[in-house]
């Protein structure tokens, strides 16, 4: 086995689920690092959409916020935001979106408003950017966020994205036309939402991590899938690659 | 015609006591010597409006500025929280701040009502979340074709946009390029603006993706060279990402903001 961290597994097995020639909404940290990971590796012809207005960046580093010099740079079209919203978020053009989460519950809600009351917060979080939308309207959604019991929470203190809501049918009675959620990726494993119940599942642990370390890390009683998985440890291929990437 | 006036004397003209002003810039061309030379001016009581409010916005927060921030997404970018604006907010220092909250598409929508001279905008938006349970700027209308139920945003209209840009020529024509962000809307639809630029030429020549702003839709142009640093201006300076990491730990203590501002407010540009 390859000799990696939690964090290099995350963000590997992120750009694992990306597809080559998908179009990608990128948040900046984690899901920006995943994506430009699959750009480099199996998917050249990922397509990254950042919310400043930068269609199909191409960056040969890793952008430090959504409007680095480097995104218009090597863009294939640089737009205002309106538009970006507008034309091509809104109509669903886009295929995945591609975001983390301070807080994240069961059904895959996001939270990065306040930890607490809102009018009376513990802790004042940067509020939604761009997510709401994003959560709503690409085909799905990916999350990147690592799994503590602070952000695995039972309920969010805020839904500021929704993911399925409190369940099967929630997401069409709200009118939201992307399927939502369909992966988490974290630094102990993948969950996904169980078909019926819409509740995040636990499908795959990463190399090392135990079952108890992932329900530890869990603030709900997490169901596990039947066929529970073993996440494939980083290729020394990806490792190269995340960490080049990374020291750019 | 944009009248060409120095930065100090736009800033006392166009931004007054309990305006609404909106510094726009998206990451890239954020006016910051403007918002500084708010803060040396002293206005109070402003509502400031952004989108993505970061160090300026920390700084005009801490400066006692700012009554009430209208936004979507307030952080050091890259970096982490806003010091200032999470003290204002948790333990009203220096002053309570009102926070009125939207997202990236609501905001962008209400600039685009405001610039093209209608009351609201509609948008795909908001459905599902708790936003609308605590901003009252987010409502929902039935579309009157199709039946579908929309969110609805009122228009930005506010007293002043201030932008900075590239450069401008003498007649005051404003021309920016790069990451151009939700600035020209900002701008049309505000009573007043200021635009600060890198420099005044004689002649604009054409640049591609750059964006005109008729002299005639801007009140008036200031230069102001490498007035976006930390921020960046696309052909003429990087992004000082330093900056952004050095202003955590100034912004994360009062006492160390407070001699930051005392040495602000005691220089001149």
């Amino acid at each position: 086995m390859t000799d990696h961290t939690p964090d290099e597994m995350m963000s590997i097995a992120a750009a694992r689920a990306l597809r080559d020639g998908q179009t990608c909404f990128v948040g900046i940290g984690l899901p920006s690092t995943a994506a430009n990971l699959a750009r480099r590796g199996h998917a050249p012809d990922l397509v990254l959409i950042y919310e400043s207005g930068c269609l199909g960046a191409k960056p040969d580093r890793l952008p430090l916020s959504i409007g680095d010099g480097v995104l218009a740079e090597t863009a294939d079209a640089v737009i205002g935001v309106a538009e970006v919203f507008n034309y091509w978020l809104q109509p669903g053009r886009i295929d995945v979106g591609f975001l983390s989460a301070a807080q994240l519950d069961r059904f895959g809600n996001i939270n990065t408003t306040v930890i607490g009351d809102y009018t009376d917060p513990k802790v004042r979080l940067p509020g939604a950017g761009g997510a709401p939308e994003i959560a709503a309207s690409c085909r799905e959604v990916f999350i990147i966020v690592r799994q503590t019991p602070r952000a695995f929470v039972e309920k969010v203190d805020f839904v500021t994205s929704v993911g399925h809501g409190s369940g099967p049918g929630d997401r069409a009675r709200l009118g939201l036309r992307g399927a939502g959620p369909t992966l988490v990726i974290t630094d102990l494993g993948i969950l996904r939402p169980d078909p019926e119940t819409f509740e995040l599942t636990l499908t795959s642990v990463h190399p090392g991590v135990t079952l108890e370390q992932v329900r530890a890390a869990t603030g709900w009683d997490l169901k596990v899938a039947p066929e529970l998985e073993h996440t494939a440890a980083p290729t020394e291929p990806e490792l190269a690659a995340l960490r080049a990437l990374k020291a750019a | 015609m944009a009248r060409i006036v120095s930065l100090a004397d736009g800033i006392a003209e166009l931004v007054h006591d309990g305006d609404e002003v909106a510094l726009e810039g998206f990451t890239h061309l954020i006016p910051v010597a403007a918002g500084q030379e708010i803060i040396r001016q002293g206005r109070r009581d402003l509502t400031l409006v952004r989108m993505t409010p970061d160090i300026v916005y920390d700084q005009l927060i801490g400066a006692g500025c700012a009554r009430k921030l209208v936004f979507s997404w307030g952080g050091n970018p890259g970096v982490g929280s806003l010091h200032r604006f999470r003290d204002a907010v948790t333990h009203a220092w220096p002053v309570p701040l009102e926070l009125v909250e939207h997202s990236h598409a609501g905001m962008a929508n209400r600039y685009v009502a405001g610039a093209s001279g209608l009351p609201f905008a509609i948008l795909r938006g908001y459905a599902g979340t708790d936003l609308p349970t605590v901003t009252e700027t987010i409502k929902f209308v039935t579309c009157p074709f199709t039946g579908e139920r929309l969110a609805a945003v009122p228009a930005l209209n506010p007293d002043v946009t201030v932008i900075h840009a590239q450069r401008a020529d003498r007649a005051g024509n404003v021309q920016l390029w790069g990451i151009t962000g939700m600035q020209k809307e900002a701008v049309l639809a505000a009573k007043r603006s200021l635009v600060t630029v890198e420099e005044v030429v004689d002649e604009l020549t054409p640049v591609p993706g750059g964006v005109v702003l008729p002299g005639w839709a801007v009140t008036a142009v200031a230069p102001a060279p490498r007035g976006a640093h930390p921020s960046y201006a696309h052909g003429f300076y990087e992004r000082d990402n330093d900056y952004y990491k050095q202003w955590d730990a100034i912004s994360k203590d009062r006492d160390a903001f407070t001699g930051w501002l005392g040495d602000l407010v005691g220089s001149a540009r």
